[in-house]
This record gives C-alpha cells, sequence and structure tokens, in this order.
C-alpha cells in the first residue's frame, strides 16, 4: 500500500492502482471522457488530468498512470496530487475549449441530450464562452448497422466504441481512419458491424455520436420512468432497466451487475422494444371453426370449463414456454395437480434434463463470473455467441488475458476467440469419458441446449458427465459441470418440478396427434402441437402458439409483471412491472388463478403477495433473491452413473437465428430486420 | 572551428566511395572486435564519459539511456535496439546523408550501441520517402554481412547480431519514438502513454532503446577515439560535434560538420556564406527545425547565440536537431509561421484532444492574422490556446507545434498588430486567400 495525499486527504492505495482510481477512493471526482473501467486504457481525452506535487511541471493524465510510477519524494513523505489547484482547473478548462470548439450545438435535438457527458461536464469543468470563431469541422455521417445511428460531428474521438468492438465484443469493425483533425470513426467500408453486442457503444458513446437508431427521436431522458428489471431474452438474466413513457416501453438499458452481465447487454435485450407493442394479445379469443373469435373473459373461460369437465385427466396436460415467470408456473402446477393432471412439462424442445437427478445437473455450476478463474473450457454442443452473447464476451475477457484452453465439440462458429476444434458429436466426447485428468486446475464443461434437446439427450449428459468428471472439471470447491440454458423460463420451472408426475407425458408426447384432450400452453411457440387437442393458449403474442389455440387468453410480457425468475446459474432474480398489459390483458398468475375458478377448483391466493408466500414455503430457495442455491457436485457423479448409449448424430445449437428466438423477437420489426441483415438478404445501398 | 581531425563524418558529401572499402580507408570497422571486447558496462561508460546528448532533438544523455536497460533478461524477454531514422522534422537532412554516403558508420555503431546494451537485434525504421537511402543502407548491410562484421558472431566477437531495415510510410508523428515502435509493429502510427518507458516495455512488449541515427553513428568514433577526444570538443554538457544542417536565406546552404557551441554568426558565415544580403539582413532564425521557436535577430538574441544545447536555451528556443532555418527580411514571418502551423495540423496524430483540436485552430487563426484580418486580443488568445496545448498531450507533438508559434508571438508581436491595424483601416478587397494544401 502506499500513502497519498490527495487534496488534503490521506489514503492509502495499492500501488497498482492508477492515480484516478486513487483520487476517486480520497472521494475527489475526476471527469473523464475516454477511460471507461471495462476498456483499456487508452489516456487520449486528456480531461483527467492532475497536478501531481514535485513532479513535471504539467499536469499529469490521471488515467494512464499508475500509483507506483510516481517519482517517491525525495524526504519520504507522501506525494500530494491536487485535483482543485488552479492548474488542474485551468487545464480542464483548455481541454474541454478543445473538445467544444467543433462540436455541434446542437443539442436541442440531440438524443444524448440530458444524458450526456459533454454536456454534463462542460457544466461542471468548462467556460461559459467561445473564443473560437472559425469554421466547425463537418464529418460525413456512416453506416455501421441498422441499431446504431452516426452524427460524427459530434464525435470526441475517445475511442470508447473502437476499443469496445475490439475487446470486448471481439470483431474488430470500428477503427479509425484518418489523422488529425481529419479523423473519423468508421467500420473502414460502411459495413454493418456484426456483433450481438453492438448496442452497447451507444450507451458508452460520451457524446450523441452513436445513438440508438430505432429510438431515434422517440423521448427525452428526463421524460421515462426508469424500471430496474431482469431480462429473458437469453437465460442469463442480465440486468436491465425498463425505460417507459406512459405505458409504453420506449427503451430498455443495461445495469451493472458484475455477477451477470457486468454492464453490457445483448442487442436482442435492447431492442427487442419494439416487439412488446406490435402482435399483441389484448382480450381473449375463442376459435370458431378456422377463424378466431374476439371474446370475454367469461366466455373464454365457459368455453375452457366445457372441454375441461368432458375430458379424463390423463388427458389434460400443460406446457410452459420459455418466459414464463416461476409464479403462474407455480400455480399452473398446482391447479393441474388439482386436476389430476400428471402431464406437465416445461421443456418444449425435449431437453433432458431432469430436477430428479438434482438441482446440480440443470445449472450452470461454475457461474459465469466464475468463467474468469478458469483455465480450461471445454464447449459442447453450444454456441455461446448466439445463445448467450454476454456470457461469450465473458468468455473472451477471460480468453484475453491468457492461460485459457478453449475446445469444442459441435459445430464450428466464430465464437470471437480461438479455440481447440475436437470433434462434431457424442463420439468425441465419449473419447474424454476415460481421460486421464487434464492439468489444469478449474475447467468448465459447458453443455448446451443442442447436446440435451435430442432423442439421446440423457445419454449425451449422463456421458457429459462422465467425461467432466473424469478430466477432473468436479473438485473441492469447484464444479466445472456446467449447463448453458436457452430459455429464461427453464431452470426456474425445473427448480419447481415442472415436469411430468409419474405417469405423466412430456411435452413432447403432449404435442403428439391423439395425446391429449385439453392442453394448457403457457407460452410455449417452439414446439409443434398436432391437430386433435384443445389448446389453451395463455400467453402475450400472435405467434405459433396463437395460432394453433382453440382458446386464447392474454397475458402478460416480462416487462409487464412482476416475477422471478432463476437465471442458468441458478440465480434467483425478480423482473419488476414496468407498464401494464395492453387492452384486456392480464398478468398471467391472475389468469391461472381466475381460470381455476371457472374449473371449479379456487387456489388458495388471491394476491401475487400470497401466491409468493406458498411458492416461497414449497421452494424457498427462490425466496432469497440475487443469490444462488448451489448445486450438490455429488449430483453429477450420479448423473454420470446413469449411462445410456448416445447416438452418432452431430450437435447442432437450437438457436439458429439469435435475432428471432421468441415471439416477442419474432414480433420486432428491427430484430426482423436484424436476422435478414445477418443472413445477407438486406441490400445495402451503396452510397 | 572544428579540424579536419576531428570529423567523424568523413563523407557527409559523397565525393568518395561509400561502401564497405571506402569505410575502412576512412577508419570505419576498424578494431570493432576490441571495441567489443572491453565489455557492455565499459563501453555504456565510455558512452557516460563522452558526455554525448542525443542528436535527435531532445538531447537525452546517451549513455544514460543506454544504462537504462535491463543487464539481464530476468524473464526472457530480448532487448531490442530501435534506430529512428524517420527523419521528417523540416529542415533537417542529415540523417540523409549518413544514409546514403556513410552508412558503414551507422551499421557499425548499431553493433557496438546494440552490444552495450545487450540487444539481439537492431530494427532501423526508415522515413517512407526516404528510398534511396534504403536501399544504400541495406546494401551497406548487405556487404556487412557478408564481411561477416555483423550477424551470427560478428566480427569475430562471438555475439550474434542481426540488423533490419524496415521502410515506414511517411508520416511526421512515426518520428516520435513510441508511434515509430507502433508503426514498426504494423500499428497504426499513434504515440503510446508513458509510463511505462521503451527501455521497459517497448518494441513487441520488450525492453527497447530508441535512438538517432546520428547519435548511433557517432558511437563507434568515441569508442575508437576515447570519450576524453569527444569531451574535449565543445562546451562543458554539449559536447562533440554536431551535423548542422543550414537552410534558408543564406548565400550556400549545406550539411556541415562542426563542435557545438559554434556561434551562428561564425556557423552561417565561415560554411553557408552569410545571410543573403548580409548579416542585418537576418530577420530571424529557427536553430533547430520547424518545431523550436525562432530566434530574432539584435545584439542578444541571434547575434550571440551560441549553438549547442544550452545556449539555444538561453535564447528560449532549443537546438533540437541543428537545422537551422534562416530569414532574411524579405520573409513574411508570419505567413511563413502558418505554413509550419498548416505542417503540425496536418500530421498530428489525432490521438488526443489538445493537439488534434487545437493544431487546425492555430493555424486557422494564423492564416488570418497573416492578412491582417484579426482583432488584437487575439493574439493573446492564441497564446493561451498555445499553452493549453504544450504539456497536456501524449507527446512532445503538441509542445513542437505551439512553440514555433509561441516564438512568433514573442518577438514579432508588433508586426502582427501592424497587420491588422493596416487590415482594419483598409479591408483588403480581394477574396480570402486559402493555403496551399
Amino acid at each position: 500500500m502506499t500513502k497519498l495525499i490527495v487534496d488534503g486527504t490521506e489514503i492509502d492505495v495499492p500501488p497498482e492502482y492508477t492515480l484516478l482510481q486513487a483520487c476517486e477512493a480520497a472521494g475527489a471526482e475526476i471527469p473523464r471522457f475516454c477511460f471507461h473501467e471495462r476498456l483499456s486504457i487508452a489516456g487520449n481525452c486528456r480531461m483527467c488530468l492532475i497536478e501531481v506535487v514535485g513532479g513535471p511541471p504539467k499536469p499529469q493524465a490521471s488515467c494512464a498512470m499508475n500509483v507506483r510510477d510516481l517519482m517517491p519524494n525525495k524526504d519520504g513523505s507522501p506525494k500530494v496530487l491536487l485535483t482543485r489547484s488552479p492548474m488542474v482547473k485551468k487545464a480542464r478548462e483548455g481541454v474541454m475549449e478543445f473538445l467544444l470548439i467543433n462540436h455541434p450545438l446542437d443539442c436541442p435535438i440531440c438524443d444524448q441530450g440530458g444524458e450526456c457527458d459533454l454536456q454534463d461536464q462542460a457544466m461542471a469543468y468548462g467556460v461559459d464562452n467561445t473564443r473560437y470563431h472559425e469554421n466547425k469541422r463537418a464529418v460525413e455521417d456512416k453506416y455501421i448497422g441498422i441499431l446504431v445511428k452516426t452524427i460524427m460531428n459530434r464525435c470526441i474521438h475517445c475511442t470508447r466504441c473502437v476499443r469496445f468492438a475490439t475487446e470486448v465484443a471481439g470483431v474488430p469493425e470500428l477503427g479509425a481512419i484518418g489523422r488529425g483533425e481529419d479523423m473519423e470513426i468508421t467500420t473502414y467500408l460502411e459495413s454493418a458491424m456484426t456483433s450481438e453486442l453492438q448496442g452497447n457503444v451507444v450507451d458508452l458513446c460520451p457524446v450523441g455520436a452513436l445513438t440508438s437508431k430505432p429510438y431515434a427521436f422517440a423521448a427525452r431522458p428526463w421524460e421515462l420512468n426508469k424500471t430496474e428489471s431482469i431480462d429473458v431474452m437469453d437465460a442469463l438474466g442480465s440486468a436491465i432497466r425498463v425505460d417507459t413513457r406512459g405505458r409504453e416501453v420506449m427503451r430498455i438499458l443495461p445495469r451493472v451487475n458484475d455477477d451477470v452481465n457486468e454492464e453490457w447487454i445483448s442487442d436482442k435485450t435492447r431492442h427487442v422494444v419494439d416487439g412488446l407493442r406490435t402482435q399483441r394479445l389484448d382480450q381473449p379469443y375463442i376459435r370458431e371453426g378456422a377463424r378466431l373469435r374476439p371474446a370475454s373473459w367469461p366466455e373464454a373461460f365457459a368455453a375452457i370449463a366445457v372441454k375441461v369437465k368432458g375430458a379424463k385427466a390423463d388427458r389434460i396436460g400443460a406446457i410452459a414456454g420459455d418466459l414464463a415467470a416461476v409464479e403462474e408456473m407455480f400455480a399452473l402446477k398446482e391447479l393441474m395437480d388439482r386436476l389430476g393432471a400428471a402431464s406437465i412439462d416445461c421443456r418444449q424442445d425435449g431437453a433432458a434434463l431432469d430436477p430428479a437427478l438434482g438441482r446440480a445437473s440443470y445449472l450452470f455450476n461454475a457461474t459465469i463470473a466464475g468463467i474468469e478463474q478458469a483455465d480450461g473450457l471445454m464447449i459442447i454442443g453450444a454456441n455461446p455467441r448466439k445463445e448467450a452473447p454476454v456470457l461469450n464476451a465473458r468468455i473472451r475477457k477471460r480468453w484475453r488475458t491468457g492461460n485459457l484452453k478453449i475446445g469444442l465439440i459441435g459445430e464450428k462458429a466464430d465464437l470471437t476467440y480461438d479455440y481447440a476444434y475436437l470433434g462434431a458429436g457424442p463420439e468425441t466426447l465419449a473419447e474424454f469419458a476415460s481421460h486421464a485428468p487434464a492439468k489444469l486446475e478449474r475447467q468448465v464443461w459447458l453443455i448446451g441446449q443442442g447436446a440435451l434437446a435430442r432423442p439421446d439427450g440423457a445419454a449425451v449428459l449422463s456421458l457429459a458427465a462422465k467425461a467432466a468428471a473424469s478430466v477432473g472439471a468436479i473438485k473441492d470447491g469447484w464444479n466445472g459441470f456446467s449447463v448453458l440454458h436457452t430459455a429464461a423460463a427453464r431452470v426456474g420451472a425445473l427448480d419447481i418440478g415442472f415436469v411430468p408426475a409419474a405417469g405423466g407425458r412430456s411435452a413432447t408426447d403432449m404435442a403428439k396427434a391423439g395425446a391429449l384432450d385439453v392442453l394448457f400452453n403457457l407460452g410455449a411457440d417452439e414446439i409443434d402441437i398436432a391437430p386433435g387437442a384443445f389448446v389453451v393458449y395463455i400467453g402475450t403474442h400472435g405467434d405459433a402458439g396463437a395460432h394453433r389455440a382453440d382458446v386464447i387468453l392474454p397475458g402478460a410480457a416480462y416487462t409487464e409483471k412482476s416475477g422471478i425468475y432463476v437465471n442458468t446459474e441458478g440465480r434467483v432474480q425478480m423482473a419488476a412491472r414496468a407498464s401494464f398489459p395492453p387492452g384486456d390483458a392480464r398478468e398471467d398468475w391472475a389468469i391461472v388463478r381466475a381460470l381455476s375458478d371457472a374449473l371449479g377448483q379456487r387456489l388458495a391466493y388471491d394476491s401475487l403477495g400470497q401466491l409468493r408466500a406458498a411458492l416461497f414455503a414449497a421452494h424457498p430457495h427462490l425466496a432469497r433473491i440475487d443469490e444462488i442455491a448451489p448445486g450438490n457436485a455429488a449430483d453429477i457423479e450420479k448423473l454420470a452413473a446413469r449411462g445410456g448409449t448416445p447416438d452418432k448424430t452431430p450437435f447442432h445449437s437450437p438457436v439458429t437465428d439469435f435475432y428471432l428466438t421468441n415471439p416477442i423477437a419474432r414480433a420486432s420489426p428491427i430484430m426482423g430486420e436484424c436476422s435478414a441483415l445477418a443472413r445477407g438478404e438486406r441490400a445495402v445501398a451503396a452510397e | 572551428m572544428l579540424e579536419d581531425k576531428d570529423r567523424i563524418f568523413k563523407n557527409l558529401y559523397g565525393f568518395h566511395d561509400w561502401g564497405l572499402a571506402g569505410a575502412r580507408a576512412r577508419g570505419a570497422w576498424d578494431g570493432t572486435r576490441d571495441i567489443l571486447a572491453r565489455g557492455r558496462d565499459a563501453l555504456v561508460n565510455e558512452m557516460k564519459a563522452s558526455g554525448q546528448r542525443g542528436r535527435g532533438g531532445a538531447g537525452f544523455p546517451t549513455g544514460l539511456k543506454w544504462s537504462f536497460m535491463p543487464k539481464e533478461s530476468k524473464d526472457g524477454r530480448p532487448s531490442y535496439l530501435v534506430i529512428n531514422a524517420d527523419e521528417s522534422e523540416p529542415g533537417t537532412c542529415k540523417d540523409r546523408e549518413i544514409m546514403r554516403h556513410d552508412p558503414h558508420l551507422l551499421v557499425e555503431g548499431c553493433l557496438i550501441a546494440g552490444f552495450a546494451m545487450g540487444a539481439v537485434a537492431c530494427y532501423i525504421y526508415v522515413r517512407g520517402e526516404f528510398i534511396r537511402e534504403r536501399e544504400r543502407l541495406q546494401a551497406a548491410i548487405d556487404q556487412a554481412y557478408e564481411a561477416g562484421l555483423i550477424g551470427k558472431n560478428a566480427c569475430g566477437s562471438g555475439y550474434d547480431y542481426d540488423i533490419y531495415v524496415h521502410h515506414g510510410a511517411g508520416a511526421y508523428i512515426c518520428g516520435e519514438e513510441t508511434a515509430l515502435l507502433e508503426s514498426l509493429e504494423g500499428k497504426k502510427g499513434q504515440p503510446r502513454l508513458k509510463p511505462p518507458f521503451p527501455a521497459n516495455v517497448g518494441l513487441y512488449g520488450c525492453p527497447t532503446t530508441v535512438n538517432n541515427v546520428e547519435t548511433i553513428a557517432q558511437a563507434p568514433d568515441i569508442m575508437r577515439r576515447g570519450a576524453a577526444w569527444f569531451s574535449s570538443i565543445g562546451r562543458a554538457n554539449n559536447t562533440g560535434t554536431k551535423l548542422f544542417c543550414i537552410s534558408g536565406h543564406v548565400n550556400q546552404p549545406c550539411n556541415v560538420e562542426e563542435q557545438m557551441g559554434i556561434p551562428l554568426r561564425e556557423l552561417l558565415e565561415k560554411h553557408a556564406g552569410g545571410v543573403r544580403g548580409g548579416w542585418d539582413n537576418l530577420l530571424a532564425v529557427i536553430p533547430g527545425g520547424s518545431s523550436m521557436p525562432l530566434v530574432p535577430a539584435g545584439a542578444d538574441q541571434a547575434d550571440t547565440l551560441l549553438m549547442d544545447f544550452d545556449g539555444c536555451r538561453d535564447k528560449k528556443s532549443a537546438l533540437g536537431t541543428a537545422a537551422v532555418i534562416v530569414m532574411d527580411k524579405s520573409t513574411d514571418i508570419v505567413r511563413a509561421m502558418a505554413r509550419i502551423s498548416y505542417f503540425y495540423k496536418h500530421e498530428s496524430c489525432g490521438q488526443c484532444t489538445p493537439c488534434r483540436e487545437g493544431m487546425g485552430w492555430m493555424w486557422r487563426v494564423l492564416m488570418r492574422m497573416a492578412d491582417g484580418r484579426a482583432h488584437r486580443r487575439e493574439i493573446d488568445m492564441l497564446m493561451d490556446v498555445t499553452k493549453q496545448i504544450e504539456g497536456h498531450t501524449i507527446c512532445a507533438f503538441g509542445d513542437g507545434a505551439a512553440w514555433p508559434v509561441q516564438g512568433l508571438l514573442r518577438h514579432f508581436r508588433p508586426e502582427i498588430e501592424r497587420r491588422i491595424d493596416q487590415y482594419a483601416a483598409n479591408p483588403h478587397p480581394e477574396p480570402v486567400r486559402v493555403a496551399a494544401e
């Protein structure tokens, strides 16, 4: 530790701290543009200048110098740093003036207005008049994709976006061409960025040079209500902030959660917003012949009641979809119990995960943050870049620091980091089943749904467990057996046991022709239900599930209800309600509750609080919000012992189109455009 | 006045054979093996004792710089010597003459300096525009390889040493040592943050010393003739000989090797045939390349200017590369400085804010001032802008661009005010002139 005196405050900081960190530790505020905690240090904006007493007679960029690089005072006294001296004030004013001379005065029409670092810092550190009377620089706007709008006149060349693209996203598609005044940020040939994380450059841009294209001119930050919530586009449960104006969700931004998403979110998470407005189910419907007829709630319930009363208990089933919160699944499960129906399932993709094998058998046991301690990573049947882009960025972050061996069994893909391609399917995995322990301390065995959602999934899961155990991925204090889910609802559903009870049918079987008379479909849109059964669809969008439905009960999307989601690592998180469901739509738990009344099986809770009390009583770990109840590593051994014979089919990632994985995303025009662009179908004008 | 026997660059004008035979006849490669046999520490100490200061512009003591290199590699990283032959400073043309007329001095110097700092290889970064110079240098290196002077067991000393020539792409900023390293690594030539300094983390992350061509080309003679000989030339703290590049309004512009500390007037009159129109016709002189402040004519200014590091500093300028740019009274001094400003605007790498934004500002204001289209208050404002650039940037480019403008404002304020008043009294009827771009 090194003693320093910052503005008269004596502090003790580690020598590897930068001067900026040291000053902040002492409570001083240091303005900055180019510096960002999660990017490399560029030191080019020169806004963070401070004075080092006894150093060179010029201000020092505090972001770029370590405490250990300070020349010690001759008498051994602590170095004195000043952040409010006249020299510093003058230097900051000077830099601010330089930044502003070529920056357009278009704040009134700039989307960054109100949340602009340059605006804020100009107020705090700038001067009130201009001395620059020459013409301002004009820069052509660049096309860099359909999600990020550029107004390059505003660029202050901090290169945060370039560093993000190169370091975090792993697609070095942004760069600076030209030099001096003529330096411009571009994708060189003005092609679209291909990263699934590109939206984050909008957050990083300290000015309005890069703004969100879909959100352009839509709202001002001070008009928005901000609700902290949880994302459901993938199974990570990224921390998000939902900004609403009135009852409309205007945009979604990331929140900091170092355990999950740091401060990045994927483009699907961010730009799915317009999908919340289109294709919505806002009233109940009843099928009459080939058509769906708008109906009232009592009519719909009556129609369901007739069918349920006429069906035997073993001819009734329920499938929960990928976006359902734990509460509604819990209520639906209880209703099914009361009806005596054993056929319930949350695994619409047929993944061979079974809560009976223990929680460790379906969790990402290594945890997302745990990836940073890993020195080995085996990816089996997954494409993390498509299935969980933010997790992929975490892997890349770890990979960039070196000494991480990565192997891949499955489909070859550009994952933004190098890996050893070992093979395509279970045969390669079997080679590791009796492998000598690897000379690695902390291995992560990442098993994707592509390896499990197939007829031989159970055998593959067992084989993977066996292989992970034999190469030493499971040790005291480290469980590297990690299942990567793609559905936000899946872990929560497995936690509450939303799987077939004894004698019940699985989702795949329920979907077959003639299997059931009545099927309750809680937002499962990725499964084809054969004709025959009377399908009650509780969901939000007019997607595949609604098309097959005989009765539609309109539900609430994830921004419209408070609900618990358990992410792939088993972390229990609660999403908050940011707005209200449209029209006659209701929160899903309330629909199930009302339905139970109509079916004469009234559930014993009248409020969400009562429902949760019952839920927590049955599953105490769900009450510990933001925490992980770890799985038992011994379960992996049991899993390994289960055995089975996998076939030879190669693994395929379940996510073929990153942008269109759920009904909300499919309803979003922006996601549709992104998807077309990613497939190379969208023509770009040659300008 | 330097005596012929003390000259280091005996083929500066290319009158003799540049090749190995000619260089050997002039004393190069003589006893190199014995010099290396003295050992690393002895060579570094000899260089320290000679008092030689870097010839690239900043004047950092060479021996001290060499001594920063690690004595042995603790972590397996090799050390490198990098020669800065990206001579782009306007007015300077000394390294070019060394490379095309006496390349073996440089090659031998590379070996000695590399040995003294324990480098495994040497990279010579040659300016993009220097095509013939690079070819000549490469030919000299090939000759040295053939003669066994470098490469495996260089000069029979048991020391393996390779020299590579790298061709730049012609950017002024790549003459800044860390930008040069970036460029050498194949990246965009933008200066790095310091610390860490190159002696710790340099080329490819390894300890590296970057030296100027002239600095290194003088090293063999210093080792052969001894530090005492070198330090006996010139003044204390400003020892040895120096190549002066005299250009501008003199009767015979030339390159000449002279002792440090020679008075400017003597330098110009002995070697360059004096100022055009006589000494009294001198308006100002830039003693060290375009990035140094000018020194105006006058009894306590150019008349008494001693051409060495301390002598120039006394006149609030700097020796820089010793590129003496002479301007007589026919010079439009404001326009001349505006043109220099344009050069810096054009060559700024654009990485950090004060330089990127400030260069264009300075140039535009100076262009107006050259015509008188300005206000008097803008003179102080311009001075303030130069002060906001100076010392606020990552590299010294910002300083080097601010200083010439500061020199102009310091010494020629009445001239600028005169033009402003004249224009205010009789606004120019002609359209605004635009700089040649």
